[in-house]
């Protein structure tokens, strides 16, 4: 029988670039608290938002991908067409096929790169880093650009209490790739299928032929169980984290930055007390201004220690991101 | 066996480490929301770290029926009887 070529041992992988879209509209909470019947103080007691961006119709999914890609690709060193795959973590391309991840390579010039979106909600950026890793590694990619998009507007309900101050809009995008040194730790990743309706969207998109008109019941907009969703994701997700540590042989006092989903501001404090951070590690606070934007938030957050100079291109951080499913992974990475 | 005073000492303290609340304001009559000022998911926080302290399991089901710091200590002294 003749043996199909096994992948030879892979190259060293890491981040090579970074690049994010940030929509132009700020939102501060004044503009959210009257159809909640909250106030901005509230707000930033439970959540430590002041205020987020919502894309117009002009910004996209696709365009709000592509312009973060251009600035990755820019920053890496790659063109486009040195791509050989491109990954789309989101929950709101709103199409359920073809994948926003096809339109995105071709308008970036990257045709005719393996292309696919990836469902893993909040978690879906760290998903895609470790899939783009393992590509390079095992030689089905050379470059791979990986893309956390949302906008979660458009599948927010304004008048929900517990989600219309949190969610929110924008893309953050890194091109993985081969280089000297690995900067991309073994993931730490699962999931709790178990607590499927703590994070969900409420009713399936309306069908054209429903059989049954009764049967479509609630909105197509997201809807959470606020507490028990902080209960997992601050303590569950700090023994993630601490296992993150263990595996790529690392402690606290090795990193220099913590980059968590920007959740919530309590869950990351909260998180932070649980792994008992040194103070010199830099702790991504992003979402103060730019609200929860699930699978683009790390990359956001990530640009963001950077451009304010808080961490610095080489610096060791600690990913984690969790969200609806329930599904979660964590890394450990060089910043690029 | 920790007696009702203990339980509400120890969780008094937890109150006062999450909440920055006086330990000695954590009185068995106090509500936590209405006369302690401590919001739902700092209750969360509370509630995870009396699960450790004491070795008991506080259910999410269960933690909206702990309106005061007697509910709380009362619940927690049944886990362990």
């Amino acid at each position: 029988m003749t043996a199909l070529p096994a992948p030879t041992p892979g190259p060293a992988v890491a981040l090579l670039g970074l690049g994010v879209y940030r929509p132009a509209r700020v939102v501060p909470n004044a503009e959210i608290v009257d159809l909640i019947g909250s106030s901005d103080e509230w707000i930033r007691t439970r959540s430590g938002i002041e205020t987020r961006r919502f894309a117009g119709a002009d910004e996209t999914v696709v365009s709000m991908s592509v312009a973060a890609s251009r600035t990755a690709l820019e920053q890496a060193g790659i063109a486009a067409e040195q791509l050989d795959c491109v990954v789309v973590a989101t929950v709101s391309h709103l199409l359920q096929t073809p994948s926003a991840a096809a339109m995105i390579a071709e308008q970036l010039g990257a045709t005719p790169a393996a292309a696919f979106d990836l469902s893993a909600a909040c978690a879906g950026f760290c998903y895609g880093v470790s899939l783009a890793s393992d590509m390079v590694r095992a030689g089905s990619a050379q470059h791979v650009l990986v893309i956390g998009v949302e906008k979660l507007s458009d599948i927010t309900d304004p008048t929900d209490r517990s989600t219309s101050f949190i969610f929110a809009d924008g893309a953050g995008a890194v091109v993985v790739g081969p280089t000297d040194e690995h900067g991309i730790s073994p993931v730490v990743w699962g999931s709790d299928g178990a607590r499927y309706d703590l994070i969900r969207q409420e009713a399936p998109w309306p069908v054209k032929v429903d059989p049954d008109p009764e049967s479509e019941k609630g909105s197509h907009t997201l809807r959470m169980e606020g507490n028990p969703v902080f209960r997992w994701a601050s303590f569950e997700m700090a023994k993630v984290a601490k296992q993150t540590l263990e595996r790529a042989g690392l402690t606290v006092d090795d990193l220099d930055v913590f980059i968590p989903h920007q959740a919530n501001m309590r869950i990351t404090d909260a998180m932070a007390r649980a792994l008992k951070l040194p103070p010199h590690v830099a702790i991504a606070r992003d979402i103060a201004q730019q609200g929860n934007t699930s699978a683009a938030s790390v990359p956001l957050a990530m640009e963001r220690l950077i451009a304010d100079g808080e961490a610095r291109r080489g610096d060791l951080a600690l990913l984690i991101a969790f969200g609806a499913g329930l599904v979660y992974a964590a890394q450990v990475v060089r910043l690029p | 066996m920790a007696t009702t005073e203990e339980i509400r000492t120890s969780l008094a303290d937890i109150v006062n480490e999450v909440a920055g609340i006086p330990a000695d304001d954590v009185q068995l009559d106090k509500s936590f929301v209405d006369d302690l000022d401590v919001d739902s998911l700092s209750m969360v926080e509370v509630v995870v770290a009396a699960e450790e302290k004491f070795d008991v399991k506080i259910p999410d089901d269960e933690v909206k029926n702990l309106k005061t710091v007697g509910d709380a200590v009362a619940y927690i002294e049944r886990q362990l009887a």
